[in-house]
């Protein structure tokens, strides 16, 4: 449990980190924006599972609404605030947390990864006046060029299995619990990038002998901090695959959400190429602060059942 | 069987037929992939400790633990003689009792917790009362607490003691810890 003394310079840290985030993208021209946190529908993903209110549900993700807005003509949005994500609390995560999701259009997810760059190193030089994160005694430096790694170079590496070709669900969980994430070096960011197909979630899949979905997952010093995507906008493919999702998720008997109507109708009047970003800000803030514990960055935080 | 939503620090599990204790647990996601909840385990005789990660639907054997409350009896090689109520002789070896066995004194009532027949946790009364058999005087007059020296108790366990304790004193000691608790008046 943080001190006393840490608990109130981190909720200082806190506010000069939100501050630091807000100026980053408004001088990139970036609208900030606040959209529903209780919604008709979450998101579709096979292994979130939404928080009830009453007849609605606490957004695990803004992204629905965020894309509805791309598709108004809006080009450059960004939204920080709370989502709600049922039975997740630990040393990394809780059920009521800060996310920060921004889109751009025109973008793919390698620009959002330059991009991403540019916010931790102006973040980190605003807060503790360097480029450089000091975690668990290790120095990163956010400047130097990070390490992408794609996930068949890696699975090959570590499990010696592609899951782009024999995709295996359950034994990439595990493989990449307790072979991937234990190996990737903590001296520098590194990226996992070109996913499954099965698990692009609304990325855009890239074709070609072996397709790959267009997304990554950044890794700071042993912390997953963010999930990025060039987005699928085709809304009979993402109809699709919500489909396959909610039926999976009956299957495991898991509440098969209803799929979202309203946001595949507005992706059918037409949206550009857009690509956008995800950051969890409470880990963000763990890095600041080299907290080895999410508990220690949130202002009253939800206890944990069994630690 | 415990399901893994069920796995908490100091639960006692059963892994290919060997009882086990989380010392540490941690819930993990990694992705947008399923939920892991990470147990630090730890033999609970040998000590041995190893890793496993449980997914949401995994099952976990629940060990048969019975316990039984004993008395000591004495000591025979290296091992230790308890008696239940009924007079059956239970033997339990050093190893199983670790630091425990400097604290035991005739007919000291102890719990001891049985898997599958075989004595793997003795639990001691949280303090026992020990004589200081042999320790240097302390200054005259000295009744600083925080200042301690070694002091050997009855059957030749060293534990560390204030300055004012003098031989023949009696003390109790903290059996989970193995330390010093406060002096005993004489009778």
């Amino acid at each position: 449990m943080a001190s006393q003394g840490s608990a109130r310079a981190n909720i200082k840290l806190r506010s000069r980190a939100l501050q630091s985030v807000r100026r980053f993208f408004t001088e990139r021209d970036y609208l900030e924006v606040e959209t529903p946190v209780r919604v008709d529908t979450p998101a579709l993903e096979l292994h979130i599972d939404a928080i009830p209110s009453a007849e609605a549900y606490l957004r695990t993700s803004p992204e629905h609404h965020l894309k509805r807005l791309l598709v108004e003509g809006f080009e450059r949005i960004f939204e920080l605030g709370p989502c709600f994500r049922s039975d997740e609390v630990g040393k990394k995560h809780q059920p009521e947390f800060s996310m920060l999701e921004w889109y751009r259009v025109g973008a793919d997810y390698g620009a959002m990864l330059d991009e991403t760059q540019s916010l931790l190193v102006a973040v980190a030089c605003d807060i503790l006046g360097t480029p450089q994160l000091l975690i668990d005694g290790q120095l990163i430096d956010l400047e130097q060029e990070w390490l992408s790694l794609s996930i068949a170079d890696v699975f090959k590496l570590r499990c010696d299995w592609n899951p782009l070709v024999d995709f295996d669900a359950d034994r990439f969980d595990l493989d990449l619990v307790e072979k991937v994430e234990p190996s990737l070096p903590v001296d520098c960011p590194v990226i996992l990038e070109d996913y499954p197909v099965q698990l692009a979630a609304q990325a855009r899949c890239k074709p070609g002998d072996v397709p790959v979905a267009e997304r990554w997952e950044l890794y700071i010093g042993g912390l997953e901090l963010a999930n990025a995507y060039s987005e699928e906008t085709d809304a009979e493919i993402l109809r699709k695959r919500f489909e396959t999702c909610r039926d999976a998720r009956q299957r495991m008997g898991k509440t098969p959400y209803a799929i979202d109507d309203a946001y595949l109708q507005a992706l059918q009047e037409g949206v550009p190429a857009c690509a956008g970003v995800a950051l969890g800000m409470d880990r963000l803030v763990m890095l600041l602060a080299d907290a080895s514990d999410i508990a220690e960055v949130r202002t009253f935080p939800a206890a944990v059942p069994g630690a | 069987m415990y399901n893994a939503s069920d796995l908490r620090k100091g639960l006692k599990v059963e892994i290919e037929s060997e009882p086990y204790e989380i010392t540490e647990y941690n819930f993990t996601k990694p992705g947008k992939g399923q939920a892991f909840y990470t147990c630090r385990l730890k033999h609970m005789v040998n000590g041995s400790t190893l890793t496993r990660n449980y997914r949401s639907a995994d099952k976990i054997d629940q060990p048969q633990l019975t316990q039984r409350d004993l008395h000591y009896s004495y000591q025979e090689g290296s091992n230790f003689v308890f008696m239940d109520e009924n007079y059956e002789q239970v033997l339990i070896s050093a190893d199983t009792l670790g630091e425990s066995q400097h604290f035991l004194s005739e007919d000291l009532d102890v719990q001891v917790l049985f898997h599958n027949g075989k004595a793997v946790e003795v639990t001691l009364p949280t303090f026992v009362v020990k004589t200081i058999v042999v320790t240097e005087p302390g200054a005259r007059g000295n009744t600083a607490t925080n200042v301690f020296k070694p002091a050997q108790v009855e059957g030749g366990y060293e534990i560390q003691v204030p300055l004012f304790i003098n031989e023949g004193d009696l003390v109790r000691v903290d059996t989970r810890t193995g330390k010093y608790a406060d002096r005993v008046n004489k009778k």
